[in-house]
Protein backbone atom coordinates (compact mmCIF):
# COMPACT_ATOMS: atom_id res chain seq x y z
CA UNK A 1 0.00 0.00 0.00
CA UNK A 2 2.76 2.42 0.94
CA UNK A 3 4.75 1.50 -2.15
CA UNK A 4 1.68 2.22 -4.25
CA UNK A 5 1.29 5.64 -2.64
CA UNK A 6 4.99 6.39 -3.16
CA UNK A 7 4.64 5.59 -6.85
CA UNK A 8 1.61 7.87 -7.14
CA UNK A 9 3.48 10.68 -5.38
CA UNK A 10 6.54 10.18 -7.62
CA UNK A 11 4.42 10.28 -10.80
CA UNK A 12 2.65 13.46 -9.63
CA UNK A 13 6.00 15.03 -8.72
CA UNK A 14 7.30 14.20 -12.21
CA UNK A 15 4.31 16.02 -13.75
CA UNK A 16 4.90 19.11 -11.58
CA UNK A 17 8.61 19.00 -12.46
CA UNK A 18 7.94 18.85 -16.22
CA UNK A 19 5.67 21.89 -16.19
CA UNK A 20 7.79 23.76 -13.66
CA UNK A 21 10.83 23.36 -15.90
CA UNK A 22 8.76 24.22 -18.97
CA UNK A 23 7.66 27.49 -17.40
CA UNK A 24 11.16 28.31 -16.13
CA UNK A 25 13.09 27.50 -19.33
CA UNK A 26 10.35 28.32 -21.77
CA UNK A 27 10.12 31.93 -20.64
CA UNK A 28 13.74 32.41 -21.78
CA UNK A 29 12.79 31.65 -25.36
CA UNK A 30 11.41 34.51 -27.36
CA UNK A 31 10.59 32.49 -30.47
CA UNK A 32 6.93 33.50 -30.37
CA UNK A 33 5.50 37.01 -30.35
CA UNK A 34 3.71 36.33 -27.09
CA UNK A 35 5.29 34.15 -24.39
CA UNK A 36 3.70 30.71 -24.44
CA UNK A 37 1.60 31.47 -27.49
CA UNK A 38 -0.26 28.52 -28.96
CA UNK A 39 1.53 26.39 -31.55
CA UNK A 40 -1.64 26.43 -33.69
CA UNK A 41 -1.29 30.18 -34.20
CA UNK A 42 2.49 29.92 -34.65
CA UNK A 43 1.85 27.50 -37.53
CA UNK A 44 -0.72 29.88 -39.03
CA UNK A 45 1.77 32.75 -38.78
CA UNK A 46 4.44 30.60 -40.48
CA UNK A 47 2.07 29.96 -43.41
CA UNK A 48 1.26 33.64 -43.75
CA UNK A 49 4.98 34.39 -43.79
CA UNK A 50 5.97 31.76 -46.37
CA UNK A 51 2.85 32.11 -48.54
CA UNK A 52 1.75 35.73 -48.12
CA UNK A 53 -0.58 35.35 -51.13
CA UNK A 54 -2.60 32.59 -49.49
CA UNK A 55 -6.01 33.86 -48.42
CA UNK A 56 -7.95 31.63 -46.01
CA UNK A 57 -11.03 30.78 -48.04
CA UNK A 58 -13.33 30.22 -45.11
CA UNK A 59 -13.83 32.04 -41.83
CA UNK A 60 -15.01 30.58 -38.51
CA UNK A 61 -18.78 31.02 -38.39
CA UNK A 62 -18.53 32.06 -34.76
CA UNK A 63 -15.67 33.73 -32.97
CA UNK A 64 -15.58 34.07 -29.19
CA UNK A 65 -14.40 37.64 -29.77
CA UNK A 66 -12.17 38.10 -26.75
CA UNK A 67 -9.54 36.04 -24.95
CA UNK A 68 -11.72 36.19 -21.83
CA UNK A 69 -14.77 34.69 -23.52
CA UNK A 70 -12.59 32.12 -25.25
CA UNK A 71 -10.93 31.01 -22.01
CA UNK A 72 -14.38 30.72 -20.45
CA UNK A 73 -15.52 28.42 -23.25
CA UNK A 74 -12.35 26.33 -22.86
CA UNK A 75 -13.12 26.12 -19.14
CA UNK A 76 -16.62 24.97 -20.06
CA UNK A 77 -15.15 22.20 -22.20
CA UNK A 78 -12.83 21.10 -19.38
CA UNK A 79 -15.67 21.34 -16.87
CA UNK A 80 -18.03 19.23 -18.96
CA UNK A 81 -15.34 16.61 -19.54
CA UNK A 82 -14.32 16.64 -15.88
CA UNK A 83 -17.92 16.20 -14.75
CA UNK A 84 -18.48 13.17 -16.98
CA UNK A 85 -15.08 11.70 -16.05
CA UNK A 86 -15.79 12.20 -12.35
CA UNK A 87 -19.24 10.64 -12.65
CA UNK A 88 -17.88 7.61 -14.53
CA UNK A 89 -15.04 7.04 -12.06
CA UNK A 90 -17.41 7.53 -9.12
CA UNK A 91 -20.01 5.15 -10.53
CA UNK A 92 -17.33 2.50 -11.22
CA UNK A 93 -16.06 2.94 -7.68
CA UNK A 94 -19.62 2.44 -6.42
CA UNK A 95 -19.83 -0.87 -8.30
CA UNK A 96 -16.81 -2.17 -6.42
CA UNK A 97 -17.88 -0.68 -3.10
CA UNK A 98 -21.59 -1.32 -2.68
CA UNK A 99 -23.16 0.60 0.18
CA UNK A 100 -23.35 -1.53 3.32
CA UNK A 101 -26.86 -2.49 4.39
CA UNK A 102 -28.10 0.01 6.93
CA UNK A 103 -28.30 -1.49 10.36
CA UNK A 104 -30.55 1.25 11.69
CA UNK A 105 -29.87 3.31 14.74
CA UNK B 1 -2.64 20.45 -33.85
CA UNK B 2 -5.73 22.30 -34.98
CA UNK B 3 -5.27 23.47 -38.53
CA UNK B 4 -7.15 26.77 -38.56
CA UNK B 5 -10.36 27.31 -40.52
CA UNK B 6 -9.66 27.94 -44.21
CA UNK B 7 -5.95 27.18 -43.89
CA UNK B 8 -5.91 24.18 -46.21
CA UNK B 9 -6.65 24.39 -49.95
CA UNK B 10 -10.15 23.13 -50.76
CA UNK B 11 -8.86 20.03 -52.56
CA UNK B 12 -6.89 19.02 -49.47
CA UNK B 13 -9.94 19.60 -47.25
CA UNK B 14 -12.03 17.26 -49.42
CA UNK B 15 -9.27 14.64 -49.58
CA UNK B 16 -8.81 14.53 -45.80
CA UNK B 17 -12.58 14.37 -45.30
CA UNK B 18 -12.73 11.37 -47.65
CA UNK B 19 -9.79 9.72 -45.89
CA UNK B 20 -11.28 10.20 -42.42
CA UNK B 21 -14.94 9.41 -43.13
CA UNK B 22 -14.69 5.57 -43.22
CA UNK B 23 -12.88 5.48 -39.88
CA UNK B 24 -15.38 7.83 -38.23
CA UNK B 25 -18.42 5.96 -39.57
CA UNK B 26 -16.95 2.61 -38.57
CA UNK B 27 -16.06 4.08 -35.16
CA UNK B 28 -19.60 5.37 -34.65
CA UNK B 29 -20.97 1.92 -35.39
CA UNK B 30 -18.47 0.37 -32.99
CA UNK B 31 -19.59 2.75 -30.21
CA UNK B 32 -23.23 1.64 -30.63
CA UNK B 33 -22.26 -2.04 -30.94
CA UNK B 34 -19.94 -1.80 -27.95
CA UNK B 35 -22.56 -0.28 -25.65
CA UNK B 36 -25.11 -2.93 -26.69
CA UNK B 37 -22.76 -5.89 -26.30
CA UNK B 38 -21.07 -4.76 -23.12
CA UNK B 39 -23.36 -2.33 -21.31
CA UNK B 40 -21.16 -2.61 -18.23
CA UNK B 41 -18.32 -0.98 -20.18
CA UNK B 42 -20.37 2.14 -20.97
CA UNK B 43 -18.95 3.99 -17.99
CA UNK B 44 -15.42 3.30 -19.22
CA UNK B 45 -16.40 4.48 -22.69
CA UNK B 46 -17.73 7.72 -21.18
CA UNK B 47 -14.54 8.05 -19.15
CA UNK B 48 -12.34 7.61 -22.24
CA UNK B 49 -14.30 10.22 -24.18
CA UNK B 50 -14.33 12.64 -21.24
CA UNK B 51 -10.57 12.18 -20.79
CA UNK B 52 -9.95 13.36 -24.36
CA UNK B 53 -12.50 16.17 -23.93
CA UNK B 54 -10.68 17.51 -20.86
CA UNK B 55 -7.11 17.06 -22.09
CA UNK B 56 -7.68 18.70 -25.48
CA UNK B 57 -9.09 21.78 -23.74
CA UNK B 58 -6.00 22.40 -21.65
CA UNK B 59 -3.18 24.33 -23.27
CA UNK B 60 0.04 23.64 -21.46
CA UNK B 61 3.35 25.52 -21.47
CA UNK B 62 6.37 23.83 -22.98
CA UNK B 63 10.12 24.38 -22.80
CA UNK B 64 10.02 25.78 -26.35
CA UNK B 65 8.32 28.92 -25.04
CA UNK B 66 5.02 28.18 -26.75
CA UNK B 67 2.08 26.21 -25.49
CA UNK B 68 0.09 23.35 -26.88
CA UNK B 69 -2.43 20.80 -25.75
CA UNK B 70 -2.35 17.05 -25.22
CA UNK B 71 -4.83 14.82 -27.03
CA UNK B 72 -5.69 12.04 -24.56
CA UNK B 73 -6.64 9.65 -27.36
CA UNK B 74 -4.20 6.87 -26.45
CA UNK B 75 -6.20 5.71 -23.42
CA UNK B 76 -9.45 5.18 -25.31
CA UNK B 77 -7.55 3.51 -28.16
CA UNK B 78 -6.12 0.92 -25.75
CA UNK B 79 -9.48 0.33 -24.03
CA UNK B 80 -11.81 0.34 -27.05
CA UNK B 81 -9.62 0.10 -30.19
CA UNK B 82 -8.69 3.05 -32.42
CA UNK B 83 -11.89 3.46 -34.55
CA UNK B 84 -13.90 4.35 -31.43
CA UNK B 85 -11.48 7.21 -30.83
CA UNK B 86 -11.90 8.41 -34.42
CA UNK B 87 -15.57 8.92 -33.59
CA UNK B 88 -15.02 10.45 -30.15
CA UNK B 89 -12.28 12.78 -31.43
CA UNK B 90 -14.64 14.02 -34.13
CA UNK B 91 -17.10 15.11 -31.42
CA UNK B 92 -14.33 16.94 -29.55
CA UNK B 93 -13.03 18.63 -32.70
CA UNK B 94 -16.55 19.63 -33.79
CA UNK B 95 -17.18 21.23 -30.39
CA UNK B 96 -13.94 23.21 -30.66
CA UNK B 97 -14.51 24.19 -34.30
CA UNK B 98 -18.06 25.41 -33.69
CA UNK B 99 -17.77 27.09 -30.29
CA UNK B 100 -14.13 28.03 -29.87
CA UNK B 101 -13.02 28.92 -33.42
CA UNK B 102 -10.27 26.34 -32.88
CA UNK B 103 -9.69 24.23 -35.94
CA UNK B 104 -12.55 24.53 -38.37
CA UNK B 105 -15.28 22.89 -40.39
CA UNK B 106 -13.23 22.97 -43.59
CA UNK B 107 -10.18 21.48 -41.85
CA UNK B 108 -12.18 19.03 -39.71
CA UNK B 109 -11.32 16.07 -41.95
CA UNK B 110 -7.58 16.79 -41.69
CA UNK B 111 -7.72 17.37 -37.93
CA UNK B 112 -9.74 14.19 -37.38
CA UNK B 113 -7.17 12.29 -39.43
CA UNK B 114 -4.27 13.40 -37.21
CA UNK B 115 -5.91 13.38 -33.78
CA UNK B 116 -8.58 10.73 -34.25
CA UNK B 117 -6.91 8.25 -36.57
CA UNK B 118 -3.09 8.44 -36.75
CA UNK B 119 -2.64 9.13 -33.01
CA UNK B 120 -4.98 6.38 -31.74
CA UNK B 121 -3.65 3.77 -34.21
CA UNK B 122 -0.03 4.50 -33.26
CA UNK B 123 -0.98 4.51 -29.57
CA UNK B 124 -2.78 1.18 -29.83
CA UNK B 125 0.09 -0.27 -31.90
CA UNK B 126 2.62 0.77 -29.24
CA UNK B 127 0.47 -0.85 -26.55
CA UNK B 128 0.32 -4.11 -28.50
CA UNK B 129 4.07 -4.02 -29.19
CA UNK B 130 4.84 -3.39 -25.52
CA UNK B 131 2.64 -6.36 -24.71
CA UNK B 132 4.44 -8.56 -27.21
CA UNK B 133 7.81 -7.60 -25.75
CA UNK B 134 6.49 -8.62 -22.35
CA UNK B 135 6.74 -5.10 -20.91
CA UNK B 136 4.45 -4.16 -18.03
CA UNK B 137 1.06 -2.63 -18.79
CA UNK B 138 2.23 0.63 -17.14
CA UNK B 139 5.02 0.95 -19.71
CA UNK B 140 2.54 0.07 -22.46
CA UNK B 141 0.08 2.76 -21.33
CA UNK B 142 2.85 5.35 -21.05
CA UNK B 143 4.00 4.63 -24.61
CA UNK B 144 0.44 4.51 -25.96
CA UNK B 145 -0.50 7.95 -24.62
CA UNK B 146 2.84 9.64 -25.27
CA UNK B 147 3.16 8.35 -28.84
CA UNK B 148 -0.51 8.94 -29.73
CA UNK B 149 -0.01 12.54 -28.63
CA UNK B 150 3.32 13.02 -30.42
CA UNK B 151 2.42 11.38 -33.73
CA UNK B 152 -0.76 13.47 -33.93
CA UNK B 153 1.47 16.52 -34.19
CA UNK B 154 3.83 14.81 -36.65
CA UNK B 155 0.80 14.22 -38.87
CA UNK B 156 -0.31 17.84 -38.58
CA UNK B 157 3.18 18.96 -39.64
CA UNK B 158 3.02 16.64 -42.63
CA UNK B 159 -0.46 17.87 -43.61
CA UNK B 160 0.68 21.50 -43.50
CA UNK B 161 3.91 20.74 -45.39
CA UNK B 162 1.90 18.95 -48.07
CA UNK B 163 -0.35 21.99 -48.47
CA UNK B 164 2.39 24.62 -48.22
CA UNK B 165 5.65 23.17 -49.60
CA UNK B 166 8.63 25.47 -49.37
CA UNK B 167 9.35 27.22 -52.73
CA UNK B 168 13.05 26.38 -52.41
CA UNK B 169 13.39 23.29 -50.22
CA UNK B 170 10.05 21.74 -51.12
CA UNK B 171 8.09 19.29 -49.01
CA UNK B 172 11.05 18.28 -46.83
CA UNK B 173 11.95 21.88 -46.05
CA UNK B 174 8.36 22.75 -45.14
CA UNK B 175 8.09 19.58 -43.04
CA UNK B 176 11.20 20.61 -41.09
CA UNK B 177 9.72 24.07 -40.57
CA UNK B 178 6.37 22.80 -39.23
CA UNK B 179 8.07 20.13 -37.14
CA UNK B 180 10.08 23.00 -35.63
CA UNK B 181 6.80 24.57 -34.58
CA UNK B 182 5.10 21.45 -33.26
CA UNK B 183 7.53 18.63 -32.45
CA UNK B 184 9.92 20.27 -29.98
CA UNK B 185 7.01 21.83 -28.07
CA UNK B 186 5.17 18.53 -27.94
CA UNK B 187 7.98 16.38 -26.49
CA UNK B 188 7.55 17.36 -22.81
CA UNK B 189 3.77 17.46 -23.22
CA UNK B 190 3.72 13.93 -24.66
CA UNK B 191 5.88 12.66 -21.78
CA UNK B 192 3.57 14.38 -19.29
CA UNK B 193 0.52 12.86 -20.99
CA UNK B 194 2.14 9.43 -20.73
CA UNK B 195 2.71 9.89 -17.00
CA UNK B 196 -0.87 11.12 -16.49
CA UNK B 197 -2.06 8.08 -18.43
CA UNK B 198 -0.23 5.75 -16.04
CA UNK B 199 -1.88 7.53 -13.07
CA UNK B 200 -5.35 7.20 -14.61
CA UNK B 201 -4.74 3.57 -15.61
CA UNK B 202 -3.76 2.70 -12.02
CA UNK B 203 -7.05 4.16 -10.82
CA UNK B 204 -8.97 2.21 -13.47
CA UNK B 205 -7.24 -1.03 -12.47
CA UNK B 206 -8.46 -0.42 -8.92
CA UNK B 207 -12.07 0.39 -9.73
CA UNK B 208 -12.72 -1.27 -13.08
CA UNK B 209 -10.67 -4.47 -13.03
CA UNK B 210 -13.48 -6.81 -14.22
CA UNK B 211 -14.49 -4.40 -17.00
CA UNK B 212 -10.87 -4.13 -18.19
CA UNK B 213 -10.62 -7.94 -18.19
CA UNK B 214 -13.77 -8.32 -20.27
CA UNK B 215 -12.44 -5.77 -22.74
CA UNK B 216 -9.27 -7.83 -22.97
CA UNK B 217 -7.09 -4.94 -21.79
CA UNK B 218 -5.67 -6.91 -18.87
CA UNK B 219 -5.49 -10.70 -18.81
CA UNK B 220 -8.49 -12.36 -17.20
CA UNK B 221 -7.95 -14.18 -13.92
CA UNK B 222 -7.91 -17.97 -14.43
CA UNK B 223 -11.12 -18.48 -12.42
CA UNK B 224 -12.89 -15.75 -14.39
CA UNK B 225 -12.44 -17.70 -17.64
CA UNK B 226 -15.49 -19.80 -18.35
Amino acid sequence: MTRKRLTTAALLAALVLIFGMSLAFGSQHTSTATPFGGTDSVATAAIQQSDPDYVPWFQPWFNPGSAEVESGLFALQAGLGGTVLGFAVGALWGRRHPAPARTGD
Amino acid sequence: MHIAEGFLPATHCVAWYLASAPFVIHGGRRVIQQSKEQPEARLLLAAAGAFTFVLSSIKLPSISGSSSHPTGTGLGAVLFRPPVMAFLSTIVLLFQALLLAHGGITTLGANVFSMGIVGPFVGYGSWRLARRFGWSDRVGIFLALALADFTTYLMTSFQLALAFPDPVSGLAGAMTKFLGVFAFTQVPLAIAEGILGVLVFRVLLDIAGPELQRLGVVPALPEAVA
